[in-house]
């Protein structure tokens, strides 16, 4: 994928006008190489989070465009509707249906937005289930699941439909060490699939390794943006180096 | 203590006051006269029945606009709910049923044949209060983040509230409605006050026939209990269920 993004504004106003408005994203501009893998860090509040909202089509920039290989996101409901049917997001947690089975869980947007049969739902999700070791877990509810679980489970209900892209959105930052270990590994196995995605993380040593590139938001602006095998060199902003230094050796 | 010996025991010691109570009361208990009547005890309690399903069905209908008005962004739309919510659940039924009867349905020339739509419809504008917050509180219970998910997958706002928030919704407030139903059966009882011939209003010409108070009386508490102890066990029984669930 190729992204461009254009003096993209958010700002947030206050409906009862008693705070003053929040601008987030203050003029943000990136372009990247033909990618298969993006990955998005920085310091909490900084952006980055609303930056995927908008990529994912969730929420519609205040000004600025985004553009996937050259195609650009529709401003408009309706069209959005139709371009989150071609990607998928998986948010840091209480992404599955807590009503549905796991398994009900994959099948509900195979069956009600891409119009799969039941039968067809079932036998597109049978092999990812197996390959993921989930298959064990399929027939269970949310609340009868690790975090760990839940996240994988969320992760192969964005993949099942086929989306062109990903995005992910912190997956790991509400699991402790261990289930954020087998989720990033499923991340991981994503890249050797050649899935393309924008990753949110707060792992820095992960990200190093799974991306293509790597972007520092701060205070709405691209920090630093480079790719991820020269990323730590190429950051001579003390305040990123020093955030970097946090998170590497924390 | 075993459940089952713990109700024995509260029952018995309650059965034991009761008859001690009516003992020393010296009746002349005259069942007799009582029981000629039965058609009469027997239609009052199926009007009872069929009131209360019609305002639980219209009740349920106002609840839900209301509760969706109250969460609404629009300005006027929650006002409106707010003042109903408000106004219906601070002042009594049987008010409410006066100025319903004595002047509305004056107001709107309504025949005294209408005093059951307009009984009906008193009884479940005050449920629908009631039910307006049980709503509200079910769809407060759903996270944000549901709906966000929902529009990820990209399900349109009618699928998402068909698939996501109403199927977790109606399990968070049935319970509430069960017990609210309850309530609703007992409260039915007031529409005597407009002469609707529900069971309260049979009994009572019962007995201004009979002269029989506690024999009119009495099997009026049976009735109503055969109503809702049903009711509250369906209710336990719902929230027991949907805690099974949720852990």
């Amino acid at each position: 994928m190729n992204l461009a993004i254009n003096g993209l504004v958010q700002r947030f106003t206050d409906p009862d006008g008693r705070r003053p408005p929040a601008t987030v994203l203050d003029g943000l501009n990136l372009t990247t190489g033909d990618i298969q893998a993006l990955v998005l860090v920085g310091p909490s509040g900084g952006g980055k989070s609303t930056l995927l909202r908008i990529l994912a089509g969730l929420d519609v920039p205040t000004s600025g465009t985004v553009a996937f290989d050259g195609v650009p996101l529709p401003r408009d409901e309706r069209a959005l509707q139709g371009y989150r049917r071609t990607v998928a997001t998986v948010f840091q947690a209480y992404n599955l249906f807590p009503h549905l089975t796991a398994m009900q869980n994959l099948l509900l947007p195979l069956v009600h937005v891409h119009g799969l049969t039941e039968p067809e739902a079932l036998e597109r999700v049978r092999e990812p289930l197996e390959r993921f070791g989930l298959t064990a877990h399929a027939h269970k509810r949310p609340a009868e699941l690790s975090g760990g679980q839940k996240q994988r489970i969320a992760i192969l209900r964005a993949l099942v439909v086929q989306p062109s892209r990903l995005f992910l959105d912190e997956p790991t930052s509400a699991l402790d060490p261990e289930m954020t270990g087998e989720v990033l590994e499923m991340i991981g196995e994503l890249k050797a699939l050649g899935t393309q995605f924008v990753l949110v993380t707060h792992e820095m040593g992960f990200a190093r390794k799974v991306a293509d590139e790597i972007a520092f938001i701060v205070d709405g602006k691209v920090g630093t943006h480079a790719p991820a095998a020269d990323f730590l060199d190429r950051c001579t902003n003390p305040r990123i180096r020093l955030f970097l230094d946090r998170t590497l050796h924390a | 203590m075993p459940r089952w010996f713990a109700y024995t025991l509260v029952l018995t010691l309650l059965a034991a006051g009761g008859a001690w109570a009516f003992a020393s009361l010296d009746m002349n208990w005259n069942w007799g006269v009582v029981w000629e009547y039965r058609s009469v005890f027997w239609r009052g309690w199926w009007m009872t029945v069929a009131l209360s399903v019609a305002s639980l069905l219209t009740s349920s209908l106002f609840g839900i606009i209301a509760a969706v008005m109250l969460r609404s962004r629009f300005t006027l739309a929650q006002a409106a709910a707010r003042v109903y919510v408000e106004l219906i659940r601070g002042t009594p039924l049987l008010v409410q049923l006066l100025i319903g009867w004595y002047v509305i349905a004056a107001a709107l020339r309504m025949g005294t044949d209408q005093r059951y739509l307009i009984g009906v419809l008193v009884l479940s504008l005050f449920s629908g209060a009631y039910m307006a917050e049980i709503f509200r509180g079910g769809l407060d219970a759903i996270p944000r983040t549901q709906l966000d998910s929902a529009r990820a997958i990209g399900l349109t706002p009618w699928q998402s509230l068909q698939l996501v928030v109403l199927p977790q919704a109606v399990r968070i407030v049935l319970p509430a409605v069960a017990g609210q139903l309850v309530s609703l059966v007992k409260d039915s009882s007031l529409l005597s006050v407009i002469s609707i011939a529900e069971f309260t209003f049979n009994a009572r010409n019962v007995n201004s026939a009979t002269y029989s108070t506690l024999e009119s009386y009495l099997p009026l508490a049976v009735g109503y209990l055969a109503l809702t102890l049903p009711l509250s066990g369906l209710s336990r029984w719902l929230e027991r269920r949907f805690r099974y669930e949720a852990a």
